[in-house]
């Protein structure tokens, strides 16, 4: 009886685009959203707020279908 | 028995009936079952919502059901994005919630700390700590604003009594840089007991062995604190920080029933600025806009939570 182990079938997903990697990456913006959304220093950096959040959460939810 | 029950019932079944039900795959049986809470769901949850988008564009006003609703595109959007009110109403937000997190935080591990060391009569300390948060915000909020009376109230005679200050000067929720803090006290007060149960269970779920294993090496208890406790409790920890922090972000009632925004604006969180534009101004479009924004926000920290939350089952 063989011992080896079969082969992994390689994915052609790229290792950059993996879920975990882009959910950080996803997460991330939305924090720096959220941080921009409630600091005391720039209203330049409250008015891009919403858009750096919206775009986080945009991708969070796309990224989360993406294979691990 | 079970074979015996189905096979009356099935018989009971009238013919026609049966051979309908019979028609009918699994699959269609159970989106049977579920359509009505699906269409419950669409019609209080998610039409609403999806209405709520299309007002943010327009200049719709409540009170004024026959003009002509016009669409002003991101204007609304625009508008609060430059807004320095809104702007100070979300730092007083933030001010909220950075305190009562914090505070929270750290009283809540201590006492979960002091809970899980099982002394004699702590499920009796544990219900009594437990009681805040089993009340109605509305009766703590009412209760809290008599505790605050610098008259008759229990709270600025305590005060009085600790720093000498006359209790008609200790105005609680009349000071200007009183206010906020009076609104911290009473959201502490509450919530602690929560973020001490989810704390609780964290300590709980450590296994004995590696605390007796830290024994065996001679691990000093603030070693096996720091290294133990502390490193295995902490996804507990952060899943009360973000689950506070997504309640306190939409905190409204406490703040309505002690303050109501006030003295001036001091207290006016986001939630307060929603209500007086969509309820005092009727400016609906801008309001619904407003709450857009406040939506994508905790929409967000939810997919923080989720990944967290996911994270502490893998482990």
């Amino acid at each position: 009886m063989s011992m080896t182990q079969p082969a992994k079938r390689k994915s052609r997903w790229p290792v950059w685009a993996r879920r975990g990697l882009m959910e950080n990456i996803a997460t991330v913006i939305i924090a720096i959203g959220f941080l921009m959304l409630f600091q005391p220093f720039a209203l330049s950096l409250y008015t891009y707020s919403f858009i750096t959040m919206l775009a986080g959460t945009a991708m969070f939810i796309i990224v989360s279908k993406f294979p691990e | 028995m079970l074979n015996r029950t189905a096979d009356s019932v099935a018989r009971a079944t009238p013919e026609p009936l049966a051979r309908k039900v019979r028609g009918i795959s699994d699959k269609g049986l159970a989106w049977l079952f579920i359509s009505p809470t699906i269409l419950l769901l669409l019609a209080i949850n998610i039409f609403p919502l999806f209405w709520a988008i299309y007002l943010s564009f327009t200049n719709y006003r409540a009170n004024r059901p026959n003009e002509v609703v016009r669409n002003v595109g991101l204007a609304n959007y625009k508008r609060i994005l430059g807004d320095q009110d809104i702007w100070i109403a979300m730092q007083t937000t933030a001010h909220f919630v950075f305190w009562t997190i914090l505070l929270q935080t750290l009283i809540g591990f201590t006492l979960a700390w002091l809970i899980d060391r099982k002394f004699r009569g702590h499920a009796f300390w544990t219900t009594i700590i437990l009681v805040p948060m089993m009340l109605s915000p509305a009766v703590v909020g009412n209760f809290w604003r008599f505790l605050y009376e610098p008259q008759i109230g229990l709270f600025a005679y305590a005060i009085s009594f600790v720093t000498g200050i006359p209790a008609t000067q200790i105005g609680m929720l009349s000071n200007v840089s009183l206010a906020p803090w009076s609104i911290v006290i009473v959201d502490t007060w509450m919530w602690t007991p929560y973020v001490m149960l989810i704390c609780l269970a964290g300590l709980r779920s450590i296994p004995e062995y590696i605390y007796e294993a830290a024994e065996v090496d001679r691990a000093s208890n603030w070693r096996q604190f720091w290294s133990i406790t502390l490193p295995m409790a902490l996804p507990f920890i952060m899943l009360a920080v973000l689950f506070r922090g997504i309640e306190n972000f939409k905190m409204f009632d406490m703040v309505n029933l002690l303050t109501g925004g006030g003295p001036g604006s001091t207290t006016e969180v986001a939630s307060i600025t929603l209500k007086r534009q969509a309820f005092e101004s009727w400016r609906t479009g801008y309001s619904s806009a407003f709450a857009i924004i406040l939506f994508v926000a905790v929409f967000g920290l939810a997919n923080i939570y989720v990944k967290a939350l996911n994270k502490v089952k893998q482990r």
